[in-house]
Protein backbone atom coordinates (compact mmCIF):
# COMPACT_ATOMS: atom_id res chain seq x y z
CA UNK A 1 0.00 0.00 0.00
CA UNK A 2 1.17 3.25 -0.78
CA UNK A 3 1.38 5.17 2.53
CA UNK A 4 0.36 8.83 2.53
CA UNK A 5 4.28 10.26 2.25
CA UNK A 6 4.74 8.51 -0.90
CA UNK A 7 1.35 9.49 -2.55
CA UNK A 8 2.78 13.27 -1.69
CA UNK A 9 6.22 12.83 -2.88
CA UNK A 10 4.84 11.19 -5.86
CA UNK A 11 2.65 13.85 -6.58
CA UNK A 12 5.55 16.61 -6.86
CA UNK A 13 6.79 14.41 -9.53
CA UNK A 14 6.79 16.45 -12.58
CA UNK A 15 7.70 14.05 -15.91
CA UNK A 16 9.47 15.61 -18.63
CA UNK A 17 6.71 16.34 -21.88
CA UNK A 18 7.53 14.80 -25.12
CA UNK A 19 8.82 18.55 -26.20
CA UNK A 20 10.94 18.60 -23.25
CA UNK A 21 12.49 15.36 -23.39
CA UNK A 22 13.70 16.38 -27.40
CA UNK A 23 14.42 19.66 -25.60
CA UNK A 24 16.68 17.59 -23.08
CA UNK A 25 19.10 16.02 -25.97
CA UNK A 26 19.25 18.51 -27.72
CA UNK A 27 21.21 20.21 -25.50
CA UNK A 28 23.79 17.36 -25.61
CA UNK A 29 24.29 17.48 -29.40
CA UNK A 30 27.64 18.67 -30.53
CA UNK A 31 28.05 21.85 -32.63
CA UNK A 32 29.48 20.15 -36.03
CA UNK A 33 27.33 16.72 -35.82
CA UNK A 34 25.95 14.98 -38.88
CA UNK A 35 22.88 13.50 -37.14
CA UNK A 36 19.41 11.11 -38.20
CA UNK A 37 16.82 11.84 -36.38
CA UNK A 38 14.12 8.54 -36.46
CA UNK A 39 10.40 8.82 -37.09
CA UNK A 40 7.96 10.19 -33.82
CA UNK A 41 9.35 11.78 -30.77
CA UNK A 42 13.13 11.95 -32.26
CA UNK A 43 12.18 14.16 -34.73
CA UNK A 44 10.97 16.69 -32.59
CA UNK A 45 14.62 17.30 -31.81
CA UNK A 46 16.10 18.93 -34.78
CA UNK A 47 13.49 22.13 -33.26
CA UNK A 48 15.07 22.12 -30.62
CA UNK A 49 18.88 22.63 -31.29
CA UNK A 50 19.89 26.40 -30.46
CA UNK A 51 21.50 28.68 -32.97
CA UNK A 52 24.50 28.34 -31.37
CA UNK A 53 25.12 25.63 -32.87
CA UNK A 54 25.43 23.85 -36.66
CA UNK A 55 24.27 20.19 -36.49
CA UNK A 56 23.57 18.83 -39.82
CA UNK A 57 20.41 16.25 -39.85
CA UNK A 58 20.57 13.45 -42.80
CA UNK A 59 17.46 11.12 -43.69
CA UNK A 60 17.39 8.20 -45.03
CA UNK A 61 16.29 8.49 -48.42
CA UNK A 62 19.31 10.68 -49.43
CA UNK A 63 18.73 14.24 -48.27
CA UNK A 64 22.24 15.68 -46.08
CA UNK A 65 21.26 19.30 -44.56
CA UNK A 66 17.38 19.16 -43.62
CA UNK A 67 16.23 22.35 -43.10
CA UNK A 68 12.38 23.32 -41.34
CA UNK A 69 9.50 22.13 -42.37
CA UNK A 70 8.11 24.15 -45.60
CA UNK A 71 5.51 27.03 -45.84
CA UNK A 72 2.29 26.03 -47.19
CA UNK A 73 3.11 27.72 -50.81
CA UNK A 74 7.25 26.59 -50.45
CA UNK A 75 6.40 22.98 -50.84
CA UNK A 76 8.67 20.99 -53.26
CA UNK A 77 6.56 17.87 -53.82
CA UNK A 78 10.27 15.91 -54.64
CA UNK A 79 11.81 16.90 -51.35
CA UNK A 80 10.79 14.68 -48.35
CA UNK A 81 12.01 12.89 -45.37
CA UNK A 82 12.12 9.14 -44.16
CA UNK A 83 8.88 10.07 -42.75
CA UNK A 84 7.69 11.37 -46.16
CA UNK A 85 7.10 14.68 -44.73
CA UNK A 86 7.69 17.73 -46.92
CA UNK A 87 11.20 19.05 -46.08
CA UNK A 88 13.49 21.63 -47.31
CA UNK A 89 17.13 21.99 -48.18
CA UNK A 90 19.29 24.10 -46.14
CA UNK A 91 22.41 26.01 -47.75
CA UNK A 92 24.93 23.64 -48.18
CA UNK A 93 22.76 20.44 -48.06
CA UNK A 94 22.93 17.65 -50.66
CA UNK A 95 21.31 14.68 -52.33
CA UNK A 96 22.87 11.32 -52.93
CA UNK A 97 21.23 7.77 -54.10
CA UNK A 98 20.00 4.99 -51.54
CA UNK A 99 23.25 3.08 -51.79
CA UNK A 100 25.27 6.06 -50.53
CA UNK A 101 22.69 7.27 -48.30
CA UNK A 102 23.06 3.96 -46.38
CA UNK A 103 26.68 4.04 -46.89
CA UNK A 104 26.85 6.93 -44.20
CA UNK A 105 24.83 4.67 -41.95
CA UNK A 106 26.57 1.90 -41.97
CA UNK A 107 30.05 3.04 -42.41
CA UNK A 108 30.36 5.08 -39.50
CA UNK A 109 29.61 8.71 -40.91
CA UNK A 110 26.92 9.49 -38.95
CA UNK A 111 27.64 11.06 -35.55
CA UNK A 112 24.61 10.72 -33.69
CA UNK A 113 21.39 8.56 -34.11
CA UNK A 114 18.14 9.24 -32.25
CA UNK A 115 15.46 6.47 -32.08
CA UNK A 116 12.18 5.55 -30.28
CA UNK A 117 12.10 2.36 -29.01
CA UNK A 118 9.65 -0.42 -27.46
CA UNK A 119 12.55 -1.55 -24.62
CA UNK A 120 16.14 -1.41 -24.45
CA UNK A 121 18.15 -3.33 -22.25
CA UNK A 122 21.00 -2.73 -19.86
CA UNK A 123 23.50 -3.70 -22.36
CA UNK A 124 22.52 -1.78 -24.84
CA UNK A 125 19.93 -4.14 -26.87
CA UNK A 126 17.19 -2.32 -28.40
CA UNK A 127 13.38 -3.62 -30.11
CA UNK A 128 11.71 -1.17 -32.07
CA UNK A 129 10.38 -2.55 -35.68
CA UNK A 130 8.16 -5.84 -34.15
CA UNK A 131 5.87 -6.46 -31.49
CA UNK A 132 6.28 -10.19 -31.78
CA UNK A 133 8.22 -13.18 -33.88
CA UNK A 134 4.61 -13.69 -35.97
CA UNK A 135 4.12 -9.98 -36.42
CA UNK A 136 1.00 -9.87 -38.99
CA UNK A 137 2.53 -7.11 -40.41
CA UNK A 138 5.91 -6.92 -39.93
CA UNK A 139 7.80 -3.85 -41.54
CA UNK A 140 11.78 -2.84 -40.60
CA UNK A 141 12.74 0.41 -42.92
CA UNK A 142 15.69 1.82 -41.94
CA UNK A 143 15.76 0.67 -38.13
CA UNK A 144 18.44 -1.79 -37.80
CA UNK A 145 20.96 0.15 -40.29
CA UNK A 146 21.02 2.92 -38.00
CA UNK A 147 20.93 0.92 -34.79
CA UNK A 148 23.88 -0.45 -35.72
CA UNK A 149 25.65 1.85 -37.75
CA UNK A 150 25.95 5.45 -36.14
CA UNK A 151 29.14 6.20 -33.99
CA UNK A 152 26.21 6.93 -30.86
CA UNK A 153 22.39 5.50 -30.58
CA UNK A 154 20.51 7.29 -28.27
CA UNK A 155 17.05 6.32 -27.48
CA UNK A 156 14.11 9.12 -26.80
CA UNK A 157 11.11 6.99 -25.34
CA UNK A 158 8.59 7.42 -22.36
CA UNK A 159 10.42 5.53 -19.32
CA UNK A 160 7.11 2.87 -19.05
CA UNK A 161 4.27 1.64 -21.20
CA UNK A 162 0.81 3.14 -21.57
CA UNK A 163 0.21 0.56 -18.80
CA UNK A 164 3.31 1.81 -16.39
CA UNK A 165 5.04 -1.62 -17.24
CA UNK A 166 8.67 -1.06 -17.54
CA UNK A 167 10.76 -0.87 -20.36
CA UNK A 168 14.62 -0.57 -19.46
CA UNK A 169 15.52 -4.00 -19.17
CA UNK A 170 17.71 -6.69 -18.17
CA UNK A 171 16.71 -8.17 -21.54
CA UNK A 172 14.44 -7.14 -24.13
CA UNK A 173 10.91 -8.33 -24.64
CA UNK A 174 10.61 -7.63 -27.92
CA UNK A 175 12.43 -8.95 -31.07
CA UNK A 176 15.74 -6.91 -30.87
CA UNK A 177 16.59 -4.24 -33.99
CA UNK A 178 20.72 -4.56 -32.55
CA UNK A 179 22.25 -6.10 -29.67
CA UNK A 180 24.86 -3.45 -27.80
CA UNK A 181 24.23 -0.50 -29.78
CA UNK A 182 22.54 1.90 -27.58
CA UNK A 183 24.67 4.01 -25.22
CA UNK A 184 22.58 6.35 -24.21
CA UNK A 185 18.24 6.83 -23.18
CA UNK A 186 16.37 9.95 -22.40
CA UNK A 187 12.85 9.24 -21.15
CA UNK A 188 9.93 11.34 -19.73
CA UNK A 189 11.92 10.73 -15.91
CA UNK A 190 15.50 10.56 -16.98
CA UNK A 191 18.69 10.31 -18.96
CA UNK A 192 20.76 7.09 -18.28
CA UNK A 193 23.95 6.31 -19.92
CA UNK A 194 24.59 2.28 -20.55
CA UNK A 195 27.64 1.35 -19.29
CA UNK A 196 29.18 -2.03 -18.18
CA UNK A 197 27.49 -1.84 -15.03
CA UNK A 198 24.35 -1.03 -16.61
CA UNK A 199 22.09 1.67 -16.48
CA UNK A 200 23.48 4.66 -14.38
CA UNK A 201 21.41 7.27 -14.38
CA UNK A 202 22.89 10.77 -15.27
CA UNK A 203 19.59 12.82 -15.11
CA UNK A 204 15.99 12.93 -13.38
CA UNK A 205 12.92 15.09 -14.25
CA UNK A 206 11.39 17.66 -11.03
CA UNK A 207 10.30 15.67 -8.11
CA UNK A 208 11.69 12.19 -9.22
CA UNK A 209 13.15 10.24 -6.54
CA UNK A 210 15.82 7.19 -6.81
CA UNK A 211 12.99 4.65 -5.45
CA UNK A 212 10.35 6.69 -7.45
CA UNK A 213 12.52 5.73 -11.08
CA UNK A 214 13.98 2.10 -9.55
CA UNK A 215 9.96 1.28 -9.02
CA UNK A 216 9.38 2.04 -12.73
CA UNK A 217 12.36 0.17 -14.11
CA UNK A 218 13.23 -3.47 -14.17
CA UNK A 219 16.96 -3.29 -14.81
CA UNK A 220 18.90 -2.39 -11.43
CA UNK A 221 20.19 0.98 -11.91
CA UNK A 222 23.07 2.70 -10.18
CA UNK A 223 23.55 6.98 -9.46
CA UNK B 1 23.06 6.09 -83.68
CA UNK B 2 22.20 5.55 -79.90
CA UNK B 3 18.44 6.25 -79.91
CA UNK B 4 17.24 4.81 -76.53
CA UNK B 5 13.68 6.69 -76.61
CA UNK B 6 10.67 4.53 -77.16
CA UNK B 7 7.14 5.88 -77.58
CA UNK B 8 4.45 4.53 -75.42
CA UNK B 9 4.39 2.50 -72.12
CA UNK B 10 3.98 -1.03 -74.33
CA UNK B 11 6.76 -0.82 -76.24
CA UNK B 12 8.75 0.32 -72.83
CA UNK B 13 7.72 -2.94 -71.55
CA UNK B 14 8.02 -5.05 -74.66
CA UNK B 15 9.49 -8.39 -73.91
CA UNK B 16 8.73 -8.57 -70.12
CA UNK B 17 7.86 -12.02 -69.18
CA UNK B 18 6.21 -14.04 -66.76
CA UNK B 19 8.31 -14.73 -62.98
CA UNK B 20 10.90 -12.04 -63.66
CA UNK B 21 12.18 -10.13 -60.94
CA UNK B 22 11.46 -6.68 -61.29
CA UNK B 23 13.44 -3.76 -59.42
CA UNK B 24 11.29 -0.33 -58.51
CA UNK B 25 12.55 2.57 -57.71
CA UNK B 26 10.72 5.58 -55.34
CA UNK B 27 10.27 5.71 -51.88
CA UNK B 28 7.03 5.89 -51.06
CA UNK B 29 5.30 7.79 -54.38
CA UNK B 30 8.48 10.05 -54.56
CA UNK B 31 10.60 9.19 -57.80
CA UNK B 32 8.07 5.86 -58.38
CA UNK B 33 7.50 5.29 -61.99
CA UNK B 34 3.81 4.62 -61.87
CA UNK B 35 2.89 4.45 -65.21
CA UNK B 36 5.23 1.73 -66.13
CA UNK B 37 4.37 -0.20 -63.27
CA UNK B 38 0.53 0.25 -63.74
CA UNK B 39 1.57 -0.66 -67.91
CA UNK B 40 2.54 -3.34 -66.38
CA UNK B 41 -1.36 -4.90 -65.78
CA UNK B 42 -1.93 -4.74 -69.58
CA UNK B 43 1.58 -5.97 -70.58
CA UNK B 44 0.54 -9.13 -68.77
CA UNK B 45 3.20 -10.52 -66.88
CA UNK B 46 2.70 -11.96 -64.56
CA UNK B 47 4.15 -14.27 -61.29
CA UNK B 48 6.17 -11.57 -60.57
CA UNK B 49 8.90 -10.68 -57.40
CA UNK B 50 8.82 -7.39 -56.96
CA UNK B 51 12.06 -5.45 -54.98
CA UNK B 52 11.11 -1.90 -53.45
CA UNK B 53 11.08 -0.01 -50.86
CA UNK B 54 7.42 -0.07 -50.04
CA UNK B 55 4.72 -2.12 -50.87
CA UNK B 56 3.45 1.16 -53.15
CA UNK B 57 0.95 3.88 -51.80
CA UNK B 58 -2.76 5.10 -52.19
CA UNK B 59 -4.34 2.96 -54.53
CA UNK B 60 -2.08 3.36 -57.62
CA UNK B 61 0.89 2.00 -59.26
CA UNK B 62 2.59 -0.99 -57.61
CA UNK B 63 -0.78 -1.24 -55.60
CA UNK B 64 -2.90 -2.00 -58.30
CA UNK B 65 -0.64 -4.23 -59.46
CA UNK B 66 -0.75 -6.22 -56.12
CA UNK B 67 -4.63 -5.76 -56.32
CA UNK B 68 -4.24 -7.48 -59.83
CA UNK B 69 -2.67 -10.72 -58.25
CA UNK B 70 0.59 -10.49 -60.35
CA UNK B 71 2.87 -10.44 -57.88
CA UNK B 72 3.94 -13.45 -56.11
CA UNK B 73 6.40 -12.50 -53.93
CA UNK B 74 7.66 -8.84 -52.75
CA UNK B 75 10.86 -8.12 -50.92
CA UNK B 76 10.60 -4.80 -49.36
CA UNK B 77 12.08 -3.14 -46.52
CA UNK B 78 9.02 -1.74 -45.54
CA UNK B 79 5.88 -2.75 -46.80
CA UNK B 80 3.31 -0.55 -45.65
CA UNK B 81 0.80 1.11 -48.43
CA UNK B 82 -0.07 4.95 -46.99
CA UNK B 83 -4.19 4.96 -47.20
CA UNK B 84 -4.57 1.08 -48.13
CA UNK B 85 -4.52 -2.31 -46.70
CA UNK B 86 -4.31 -4.04 -50.27
CA UNK B 87 -0.51 -5.47 -49.22
CA UNK B 88 -1.70 -6.47 -45.58
CA UNK B 89 -5.05 -8.22 -46.81
CA UNK B 90 -2.85 -10.41 -49.46
CA UNK B 91 -0.21 -11.31 -46.91
CA UNK B 92 -2.68 -12.21 -43.86
CA UNK B 93 -4.33 -14.57 -46.80
CA UNK B 94 -0.99 -16.02 -47.77
CA UNK B 95 -1.49 -14.66 -51.50
CA UNK B 96 1.80 -13.34 -51.35
CA UNK B 97 5.05 -14.00 -49.93
CA UNK B 98 7.47 -11.49 -48.36
CA UNK B 99 11.20 -11.14 -48.15
CA UNK B 100 11.55 -8.55 -45.66
CA UNK B 101 15.21 -6.68 -45.71
CA UNK B 102 16.42 -3.92 -44.11
CA UNK B 103 16.82 -1.09 -46.37
CA UNK B 104 20.49 -0.03 -46.26
CA UNK B 105 20.78 -3.99 -47.12
CA UNK B 106 18.12 -3.89 -49.79
CA UNK B 107 20.01 -0.80 -51.59
CA UNK B 108 23.16 -2.50 -50.62
CA UNK B 109 22.40 -6.01 -52.05
CA UNK B 110 21.21 -3.96 -55.59
CA UNK B 111 24.11 -2.04 -55.40
CA UNK B 112 26.54 -5.20 -55.60
CA UNK B 113 24.31 -6.69 -57.76
CA UNK B 114 25.13 -4.05 -60.26
CA UNK B 115 28.92 -3.89 -59.30
CA UNK B 116 29.56 -7.75 -59.89
CA UNK B 117 30.12 -8.53 -56.03
CA UNK B 118 28.08 -11.53 -55.58
CA UNK B 119 27.53 -11.22 -51.45
CA UNK B 120 28.94 -9.24 -49.10
CA UNK B 121 29.47 -9.30 -44.93
CA UNK B 122 27.20 -5.93 -42.84
CA UNK B 123 26.72 -5.36 -39.49
CA UNK B 124 22.41 -4.94 -39.84
CA UNK B 125 20.67 -7.37 -38.88
CA UNK B 126 23.21 -9.36 -36.51
CA UNK B 127 21.50 -10.85 -33.72
CA UNK B 128 17.81 -10.57 -34.97
CA UNK B 129 15.25 -12.33 -36.99
CA UNK B 130 16.42 -11.30 -40.50
CA UNK B 131 19.86 -12.82 -40.00
CA UNK B 132 18.32 -16.23 -39.16
CA UNK B 133 19.76 -18.98 -41.18
CA UNK B 134 22.30 -16.93 -42.69
CA UNK B 135 26.08 -17.19 -42.30
CA UNK B 136 27.78 -14.98 -39.84
CA UNK B 137 31.29 -14.18 -39.41
CA UNK B 138 33.65 -12.40 -37.34
CA UNK B 139 35.74 -9.48 -38.82
CA UNK B 140 38.06 -7.40 -35.93
CA UNK B 141 35.96 -8.78 -33.03
CA UNK B 142 32.38 -7.79 -34.42
CA UNK B 143 29.74 -10.02 -35.94
CA UNK B 144 28.13 -9.40 -39.92
CA UNK B 145 26.19 -11.52 -41.62
CA UNK B 146 26.37 -12.82 -45.12
CA UNK B 147 23.85 -11.13 -47.70
CA UNK B 148 23.61 -11.75 -51.46
CA UNK B 149 23.45 -9.38 -54.36
CA UNK B 150 19.98 -8.94 -55.55
CA UNK B 151 19.99 -8.88 -59.44
CA UNK B 152 16.69 -7.45 -61.67
CA UNK B 153 15.40 -9.03 -64.85
CA UNK B 154 13.90 -5.34 -65.24
CA UNK B 155 14.05 -2.57 -63.53
CA UNK B 156 11.75 0.30 -63.50
CA UNK B 157 12.99 3.97 -62.92
CA UNK B 158 11.84 7.82 -62.85
CA UNK B 159 14.24 10.19 -63.85
CA UNK B 160 14.05 13.94 -64.12
CA UNK B 161 15.88 14.42 -67.41
CA UNK B 162 17.00 12.06 -69.76
CA UNK B 163 19.34 12.93 -73.52
CA UNK B 164 18.85 9.58 -76.09
CA UNK B 165 21.64 8.18 -74.92
CA UNK B 166 20.18 7.40 -71.68
CA UNK B 167 22.24 9.66 -69.16
CA UNK B 168 19.43 10.33 -66.78
CA UNK B 169 19.54 13.03 -63.76
CA UNK B 170 16.94 12.89 -60.98
CA UNK B 171 14.95 15.69 -59.38
CA UNK B 172 15.56 16.17 -55.12
CA UNK B 173 14.71 13.16 -52.99
CA UNK B 174 13.69 11.37 -56.01
CA UNK B 175 16.94 10.10 -56.54
CA UNK B 176 16.39 7.50 -53.81
CA UNK B 177 16.47 3.57 -55.32
CA UNK B 178 16.56 4.64 -59.02
CA UNK B 179 20.34 4.92 -59.30
CA UNK B 180 20.85 1.97 -57.94
CA UNK B 181 18.01 -0.25 -59.65
CA UNK B 182 19.23 0.86 -62.85
CA UNK B 183 22.36 -0.65 -62.40
CA UNK B 184 21.29 -3.53 -60.81
CA UNK B 185 18.65 -4.58 -63.58
CA UNK B 186 19.50 -6.56 -66.74
CA UNK B 187 17.36 -4.30 -68.63
CA UNK B 188 16.31 -0.94 -67.14
CA UNK B 189 13.77 1.25 -68.43
CA UNK B 190 13.09 4.72 -67.26
CA UNK B 191 10.17 7.60 -67.47
CA UNK B 192 11.24 10.58 -67.38
CA UNK B 193 9.60 14.11 -67.15
CA UNK B 194 11.52 16.01 -69.17
CA UNK B 195 13.90 15.13 -72.08
CA UNK B 196 17.30 17.12 -73.10
CA UNK B 197 19.38 16.83 -76.35
CA UNK B 198 22.73 14.77 -76.33
CA UNK B 199 25.25 17.39 -74.64
CA UNK B 200 22.59 19.43 -73.18
CA UNK B 201 22.97 18.19 -69.73
CA UNK B 202 26.02 18.88 -67.32
CA UNK B 203 28.30 15.89 -67.32
CA UNK B 204 28.99 16.92 -63.70
CA UNK B 205 25.10 16.54 -63.12
CA UNK B 206 24.30 13.36 -64.59
CA UNK B 207 24.05 10.77 -62.00
CA UNK B 208 23.05 7.77 -63.83
CA UNK B 209 24.76 7.63 -67.26
CA UNK B 210 23.48 5.63 -70.23
CA UNK B 211 25.37 2.03 -69.79
CA UNK B 212 22.98 1.74 -67.12
CA UNK B 213 19.58 2.02 -69.15
CA UNK B 214 17.93 0.51 -72.05
CA UNK B 215 15.28 2.20 -72.68
CA UNK B 216 13.85 5.92 -72.17
CA UNK B 217 9.81 6.44 -71.81
CA UNK B 218 9.04 10.52 -72.04
CA UNK B 219 6.19 10.78 -70.09
CA UNK B 220 5.56 13.65 -68.05
CA UNK B 221 4.12 12.49 -64.91
CA UNK B 222 3.64 15.81 -62.63
CA UNK B 223 4.16 16.27 -59.16
CA UNK B 224 4.21 13.04 -56.94
CA UNK B 225 1.14 13.32 -54.66
CA UNK B 226 1.65 11.70 -50.75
Amino acid sequence: MTTLTEKALNESVRPWTRHEMAARLAQDISDGWFVNLGIGIPTLVANYVGDDKEVIFHSENGVIGIGPAPGEDDIEPWLINAGKQYITLKQGGSYVHHADSFAMIRGGHLDLCVLGAYDVSKTGDIANWALSETDTAPAVGGAMDLAVGAKRLWVLMEHTTKDGKPRLMNQCAYPLTASGTVSRVYTNLAVLDITEAGFRVMDMAPGVSREYLQERTEAELSF
Amino acid sequence: MISKFVNSVAQALEGVQDGSTILLGGFGAVGQSVHLIEGLIEQGAKDLTIVANNAGYGRVGLARLLEAGRVRRLICSFPRIAGSTIFENLYKAGKIELELVPQGTLAERMRAAGAGIPAFYTPTGVNTLLSKNKEIREYHGRKYVLEEALQGDVALIEAWQADRWGNLTYKQSGRNFNPVCAMAAKLTIAQTQHTAELGELDPEAIVTPGVFVDRVLHLPYGSPQL
